[in-house]
């Protein structure tokens, strides 16, 4: 077999490489999630009927539950980042680590919000010390942990080992987050969309919400590829390749 | 949709003060998460070059102090090895 994939990857984990791939993908993936968002916004608020029992409260569920998914799925990545940078000591790791930790954080903040607009009317509660809820609630908390504590530390890669740390021992919330519906009784509603079997859903419903999963897939690939590559060039300021970006770029 | 008219759109059947509050909080954070690393990339090219150019005003006033004191002598900046 050939080597070329690892010796890509290699290559790929390099500042400057990276920080041209990640120029190169981005604008593509913010297109990209411009594209995906603007058909689920008009399948989810004007193609799809109204819900035979929340009405036209349910058209939440369009931001609400893609945002939730991005709350896991995005604190997933940094705590595989986190493994790597702990383990072989990578730079790269580090930055996709930390610089997803705001993103994160961001779409956290926006299903809880989301979540308390739709509860209100549906539960008849803006909050509930319910576990789903609460266990995102502590995902909000471990994702400003990890900002906080990479930016309490005067060295840069000091602080992003220490938050590495907690965004690895932070990781065991994620499956409480995700099974909570299931392991307690709760006000939260079970899963909707089931990947193995039938989901709860209509078509009409699922493919808009399948749509805005897509883009907010793309949504999060361009912010971390543009906030990785502003992170590359204050990390390593005084290297060639960034003196030469610093140069070219001096009227922007 | 079932309200076939505009207003009905905007009316949400009722729950208008709830879906579109969820929606503006969406875009609004998603917005903030974008402009917020645009302004961080522009700051840290400035620092960037204000160091630049310090450095540069440096090594100019070195290569003057050199010339001055040891005209036929071997520089002392010596380029950086390959």
């Amino acid at each position: 077999m050939s080597n070329w994939i690892p010796l890509w990857l290699h290559k790929l984990g390099s500042p400057p490489t990276f920080y041209r791939f990640a120029g190169a993908v981005r604008p593509w993936a913010m297109a990209l999630a411009f594209l995906f968002g603007a058909v689920a916004l008009y399948g989810g608020l004007v193609l799809a009927p109204a819900d035979y029992q929340q009405g036209e409260a349910y058209r939440i569920i369009f931001i609400h539950v893609p945002s939730a998914w991005m709350s896991m799925f995005i604190y997933a990545v940094m705590g595989v980042a986190a493994f790597i940078a702990l383990v072989w000591r990578i730079k790269l790791a580090e930055v996709v680590a930390m610089e997803s930790a705001p993103i994160g954080a961001a779409f956290t903040f926006i299903t809880l919000v989301t979540g308390s607009l739709w509860g209100k009317p549906m539960w008849g509660t803006w909050w509930t010390w319910d576990a789903r809820l609460t266990s995102e609630l502590v995902l909000l908390f471990l994702y400003l942990g990890v900002i906080g504590l990479y930016h309490a530390f005067e060295d840069r890669r000091q602080g992003a080992r220490a938050a590495a740390f907690l965004a690895i021992i932070g990781i065991i919330n994620v499956p409480i987050v995700h099974f909570s519906v299931n392991w307690w009784n709760t006000l939260h509603q079970g899963s909707t969309i089931n990947l193995f079997g039938q989901s709860k859903i209509s078509w009409d419903m699922l493919w808009p919400l399948l749509c805005m999963m897509l883009a907010t897939k793309f949504y999060y690939i361009a912010s971390l590829f543009r906030r990785v590559r502003t992170d590359l060039l204050a990390l390593e300021g005084g290297k060639d390749w960034v003196r030469r970006i610093a140069e070219s770029e001096a009227g922007q | 949709m079932n309200a076939h008219t505009l207003q009905g759109f905007f009316a949400m059947g009722g729950y208008a003060a709830y879906v579109w509050p969820a929606y503006a909080v969406f875009f609004l954070v998603l917005i903030a998460d974008t402009i917020a690393p645009r302004l961080r990339r522009r700051r840290v090219l400035r620092e960037l070059r204000a160091r630049l150019a310090r450095q540069s005003v440096r090594q100019d006033r070195a290569r003057q102090d050199q010339a001055r004191d040891r005209p036929n002598g071997q520089s002392i900046l010596t380029p950086p090895s390959p």
